[in-house]
Parts: structure tokens; C-alpha cells; sequence
């Protein structure tokens, strides 16, 4: 199974990762902001991640890590 | 197994572009080139003026900043004194495509062997949305209300277009980052530029369309559709010149 790994702190809740993961399980959060104000990105049903990586290759800020 | 991380050229530093702005994808692909070529300790590069000013924080290697649109003047004296370094400047549109314009071209067309990542998102983003040489026809900015319109403003200016023009250029190619597709290509065009310095081929130049979601007012998503619809037909994608084709 893949894994996910958010460096939340970079996250600015652009959501660029939400629109790009194929499998539809990103979200910004909406219980929770970082230190500088921004809602950062959740994933909804990590069982369902394929690991391709789309949402980490999007992402401008190198927030997320990929592991397989 | 870790598929994918921030790349070891890049600092730790968080940084400072705006919320779904694609600097920060162009710079990984940079980094991403010198850690494949394995260049990071002889790297140089060139910052500009612009939002990207600061880039000198955020690669791991050589920074020098340079005076407005100056970058690849300096580039040609660094690159001279050192052959054995790999130089490169990181410019927008405003600082390489307006004010820097005349050593864009006279580079050019001595060949100089340096690699310029040219990013052209068709606005001044560091001063708060001002039209640039390359905005387009009727787009609307903080200088242009009513949008730009060519009786007085002209027209947009097409670098890679331009430069192929030139003799001496050995790579040119346009890519943008606005799909994973796109940025696979960009990461492979400049991967190639660096190759081809790396190799003494000569002059390259890569533009990259890029978004400013701020200031033209849109979500990063929707900015993002835009370079697809707007941009992409003014400035299509694709190699203008390659001479090991």
C-alpha cells in the first residue's frame, strides 16, 4: 500500500493536489489551518491511494512525500 | 521505497510564492535536473529581479542575484571564467522579456554556453499585476483596465519565436507545468538544456507558461485551465530549435 507523508507546516491550501489525485482522496481540511492561517490537505481514504505520485508532483511547495 | 521527495537541490527554506503560484513546481524541476546530472556541486545560478528574486534562498548550490534583467550578462562572465561550471538563470517574463530583453538576444546570438529557464506567466507579479510584453491580447491587468489592446499597447512578444531567428541557439523548446503530462515534458526539456551545456552544445533557453492565479484573478485551479484556453493558443508548445535533431 502507498503512503503519504504532509509536511503540513509548507502547505498552503492551494488544493492544486486535490484536483490532481485520480483516485479522488485529497481535501483540504476543515477542522484544522497550519501556523500561517492556511487549511492544509487531508487525505480522506489513504486504503484507496495507488501511489502515483500526481498530487505530489503538482504540488509547488514539495509537501508531500511518496512512499510504495 | 520512497517514490517521490523534495529534491536535495532544493533548500529547506519554505517559500514565498503565493498559493497554487507554479514557481515553486518550476524550481523542483530544476533542482530535479541538477540531482539527476549529478551537477549540484558545480551548479551556478543566476537570480533575477521579479518574484522569483529570492530563488537564491531556495537552490542548494551557487546563487548570484543579479540587477534587473542583467541575469544572463552576468551568466556569459561567470560561464567564461569558469568553463567547467554549469551556469543558469531563473527569469520571468517581466525581467527577461522587457527590460533584460537586449541581453536575452545579444546572448543568444553569441551562443553563449549557459541555460536560461525562462518563466512566462504574461504579467508583472512581484508589482501587483501590471501588464508585461508578453500579456496577451485583451487581457486585462492593472495597466491594461479595459485589456491590452495592440494600437497602443502591441503585441505580445514570443521569445522562443524570436530566438529561433538567431544562428547560434542550439535548444529552444516552450513547455508548461499546468498537468502532470506537462510537467513530465518540462522536467525532460530541462534535463536536455543542461545535458546540452553540459555537452559545450551551446545557447538554451526553456520557456516554461506558468500561472499567477493573484493576479489575474483566479482560483490555482482556474489558472491553470487558463494556460490551457488562453495561453497555449498565443504561445504553443514545442521545440523551435534542437541541433542534435
Amino acid at each position: 500500500m502507498a503512503k503519504l507523508t504532509f509536511k503540513e507546516e509548507l502547505c498552503k491550501g492551494c488544493g492544486l493536489c486535490v484536483t490532481a489525485c485520480p483516485k479522488d482522496i485529497l481535501a483540504l481540511s476543515k477542522t484544522r489551518l497550519n501556523s500561517k492561517g492556511h487549511a492544509p490537505v487531508e487525505q480522506t481514504d489513504p486504503e484507496k491511494c495507488i501511489g502515483c505520485a500526481f498530487c505530489a508532483m503538482m504540488c509547488p511547495d514539495c509537501v508531500i512525500t511518496v512512499e510504495r | 521505497m520512497v517514490v517521490f521527495e523534495k529534491p536535495k537541490s532544493l533548500t529547506d527554506i519554505p517559500m514565498h510564492y503565493c498559493p497554487g503560484c507554479t514557481h515553486g513546481i518550476i524550481h523542483r524541476l530544476v533542482a530535479e535536473a541538477i540531482d539527476t546530472l549529478g551537477i549540484e556541486g558545480k551548479t551556478i545560478g543566476i537570480a533575477p529581479v521579479g518574484c522569483s528574486v529570492m530563488a537564491y534562498d531556495y537552490f542548494a548550490c551557487d546563487m548570484i542575484e543579479a540587477a534587473h534583467g542583467r541575469a544572463p550578462a552576468i551568466a556569459t562572465g561567470v560561464k567564461r571564467s569558469l568553463p567547467e561550471n554549469i551556469v543558469f538563470t531563473y527569469q520571468g517574463d517581466g525581467d527577461l522579456a522587457s527590460i533584460g530583453l537586449c541581453e536575452t538576444v545579444s546572448t543568444a546570438a553569441r551562443g553563449e554556453n549557459i541555460t536560461i529557464i525562462f518563466v512566462n506567466n504574461a504579467i508583472y507579479g512581484m508589482t501587483g499585476g501590471q501588464m508585461a510584453p508578453t500579456s496577451l491580447i485583451g487581457q486585462v491587468t492593472q495597466t491594461s483596465p479595459y485589456g491590452r489592446d495592440p494600437k497602443t499597447a502591441g503585441y505580445p512578444i514570443q521569445i522562443c519565436e524570436l530566438l529561433a531567428t538567431l544562428e547560434a541557439p542550439a535548444y529552444l523548446e516552450r513547455v508548461t507545468v499546468n498537468n502532470v503530462k506537462n510537467i513530465r515534458n518540462a522536467k525532460k526539456a530541462i534535463e536536455k538544456a543542461f545535458r546540452y551545456q553540459l555537452e559545450g552544445k551551446g545557447f538554451s533557453l526553456i520557456e516554461v507558461l506558468s500561472s499567477c492565479p493573484t493576479n489575474w484573478g483566479m482560483t490555482p485551479q482556474k489558472a491553470l485551465e487558463w494556460i490551457d484556453e488562453k495561453m497555449i493558443p498565443q504561445y504553443p508548445l514545442g521545440v523551435f530549435r534542437d541541433k542534435e535533431a
